[in-house]
């Protein structure tokens, strides 16, 4: 029997998709050698309402941290929190996100407890003394199956990776206070600029449009824009190149140096396919092209592509799409 | 103000790799190495620093085979001050194991910056540096794609999901570079031949334990084989038939 940890994060509140990826993935876990799942959510007063929904995936309990200096991700005061449940708590696995804040949060949890970490795991199983994960190499290109030996391993899932699945427990909420004074770290969030906030992220959105330079420039973008909002469902992604050109913010970048996104459904406009973007959505469910060149890489890694114009082929699809979504 | 940087020599990512007999290395047979992108990136912003404050010095250390000490000369070809290679038959996969040798390097250098890439693409980690600044008790901010320093604090930029944040450390600090933060200078030819002359002193890696191991490496699956529906709009509506029916994404 082991007892499995799961990280809850949260942004402004509400807990991301990632919460509940990280929950699901640790049930699978307790569940083959019949353990429980306990999950750490911290955040200002009143975050103790969302363990009601971490329940709903499979936590046995929630262990609650709320004080005025978790309001935001606080990376010391957090990591050291998370540190010193999982210690006390003889976890075998504590399962984390490879997120923006997952990737700043678990090398200092692991390196706190001193015990092996691996990111951007698509793949975990409990196998003897070992933890066996998979985790793409070169940019994906290779996979790599790494063992870790000690107790508890640490793993950072990919975003997007995990099907969510309800398996309702009556989680118990208990209290945690922090680990010293969390207001008395040594790195401060001054400020937080929201995207556009009503737009979904691409890394939690089931469907993501991308565009490359084919659109021309920043104000071509319309064109994915609308595709976006006719799918209702769908983020905005980019190229490097685009990104560089300005068109699109960095933080919209998928690829080797940019995000990995694992959506439902990945639409690529205008995108040539360069093996560094590739690295970001090949594990995608299923890939649609559209490019002019029929000749462009990206078509070898697409499950359905279109040559054409995307002035022409974009305002079609997006006026087909609209249709079908009405008639649902 | 006295900076490290830490630097890897990783594979170029275009190339086509092969697994080696052992099924858990890579064949570096004609494979091409370089020094990684993002420590390139964090490189060229502590000679921004230090070119700013118009004093100060950057030593640049990077753990691996002797072929390490070719990443170290290019960074030293940059600008750098000086170099420190520790060597290691070859670099393993744990990256706690490479923190642990860093760190143990970097401990009595008072430093008062720290910079390493936010990942380097041969492991896919992105571990390395935050590791280092819990060992040395360093403040720690990672992936930052905008820094300044004034008065003996920073504030740096960081991209979230969707969200720009910022925030302010003290020194002594770890910091990881993303993309965005600066463009690398090239070397000059006058650099080139400086960095002959700079000290690059070479000592074994203490890695110590190791906790985690590659078991297995494999080619990724092949995607099913896709297909062309069409040319221009005409083939909108059997794509979408498609999404509904097929793959049922839609
Ligand atoms: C170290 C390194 C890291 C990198 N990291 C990333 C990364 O994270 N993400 C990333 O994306 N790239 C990355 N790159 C860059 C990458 O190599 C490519 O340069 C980039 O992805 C190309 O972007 P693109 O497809 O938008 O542009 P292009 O390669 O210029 O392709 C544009 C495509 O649009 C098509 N097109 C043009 N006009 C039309 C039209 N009217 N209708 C339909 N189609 C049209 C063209 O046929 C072409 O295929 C990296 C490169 C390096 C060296
Ligand atoms: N062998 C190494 N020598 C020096 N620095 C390294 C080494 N491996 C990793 N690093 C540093 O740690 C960063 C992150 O690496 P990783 O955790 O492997 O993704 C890199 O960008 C480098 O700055």
């Amino acid at each position: 029997m082991a007892n499995i940890f799961a990280f809850a994060e949260q942004r402004a509140g509400e807990l991301r998709k990632v919460a509940l990826e990280n929950v699901t993935a640790a049930r699978a876990l307790a569940d083959a050698t019949g353990g429980e799942v306990h999950v750490l959510l911290a955040g200002s007063a009143g975050i103790a309402q969302k363990a009601e929904q971490l329940g709903k995936h499979g936590a046995d309990v929630v262990l609650v941290c709320e004080h005025d200096a978790l309001k935001d991700y606080n990376a010391e005061a957090i990591a050291a929190l998370a540190a010193d449940r999982i210690k006390s708590g003889g976890y075998r696995v504590a399962v984390f996100s490879t997120s923006a804040q997952g990737r700043d949060l678990i090398p200092r949890v692991a390196a706190k407890l001193g015990v092996g970490i691996v990111t951007d795991v698509t793949d975990a199983r409990i196998e003897g003394d070992a933890v066996n994960v998979k985790h793409p190499v070169n940019i994906g290109k290779v996979i790599a199956t790494a063992s870790i030996a000690s107790t508890p391993a640490v793993i950072g899932l990919r975003p997007g990776n995990t099907t969510l699945v309800e398996n309702t427990k009556a989680a118990r909420v208990e209290q945690v206070q922090p680990v010293g004074d969390p207001s008395a770290s040594r790195v401060k969030v001054k400020e937080m600029k929201q995207g556009t906030s009503a737009k979904l992220d691409i890394g939690e959105a089931p469907v993501v449009i991308a565009g490359g330079r084919g659109l021309k420039s920043a104000d071509g973008f319309k064109l994915v824009d609308d595709l976006a909002d006719a799918f209702g469902n769908a983020a905005v992604g980019a190229t490097r190149a685009v990104c560089d050109d300005g068109w699109r913010p960095h933080s919209e970048q998928i690829g080797q140096t940019g995000r990995v996104v694992s959506p439902d459904l990945y639409i690529a406009v205008g995108i040539s396919g360069a093996i560094q973007h590739l690295a970001g959505m090949r594990t995608s469910r299923t890939i649609v092209a559209i490019n002019r060149d029929k000749e462009a890489p990206i078509f070898k890694i697409a499950d359905y592509g279109i040559v054409g114009d995307v002035a022409e082929v974009l305002p079609a699809l997006t006026a087909a799409v609209r249709e079908a979504r009405k008639s649902h | 103000m006295k900076i490290a940087v830490c630097v890897k020599r990783v594979p170029d990512m275009d190339a086509r790799f092969r697994i080696s007999a052992d099924g858990t290395s890579l064949d570096e047979a004609g494979l091409k190495f370089d020094i990684n992108d993002f420590d390139a990136w964090a490189v060229e912003a502590a000679l921004q620093l230090k070119e700013k404050a118009g004093q100060g010095e950057v030593v640049v250390l990077s753990l691996g085979p002797a072929a390490a000490q070719e990443t170290i000369r290019k960074a030293l070809s940059m600008g750098a001050d000086r170099g420190i290679h520790l060597a290691a038959d070859r670099i393993p996969f744990d990256g706690f194991a490479i923190a642990r040798a860093l760190a143990a390097e970097l401990k009595d250098g008072s430093y008062d910056l720290i910079f390493f890439g936010k990942m380097s693409p041969d492991s896919s980690n992105g571990i390395v540096g935050p590791i280092v600044a819990e060992l040395l008790d360093y403040a720690c901010v990672t992936a930052i794609s905008g820094l300044e320093m004034a008065d003996g604090r920073g504030t740096a930029k960081r991209e979230l999901e969707g969200a720009q944040e910022f925030v302010e450390f003290t020194l002594p600090a770890v910091l990881t570079v993303d993309e965005g933060l600066n463009t690398a200078r090239y070397p000059s030819l006058k650099g080139i031949m400086a960095a002959k002359k700079k000290t690059l002193e070479s000592k074994p890696a203490q890695l110590g334990d190791t906790m985690v191991t590659i078991k297995s490496l494999a080619m990724p699956p092949d995607r099913p084989p896709g297909k062309i529906v069409g040319e221009g709009a005409a083939a909108v509506p059997e794509l979408v038939r498609l999404l509904q029916t097929e793959a049922k994404v839609l």
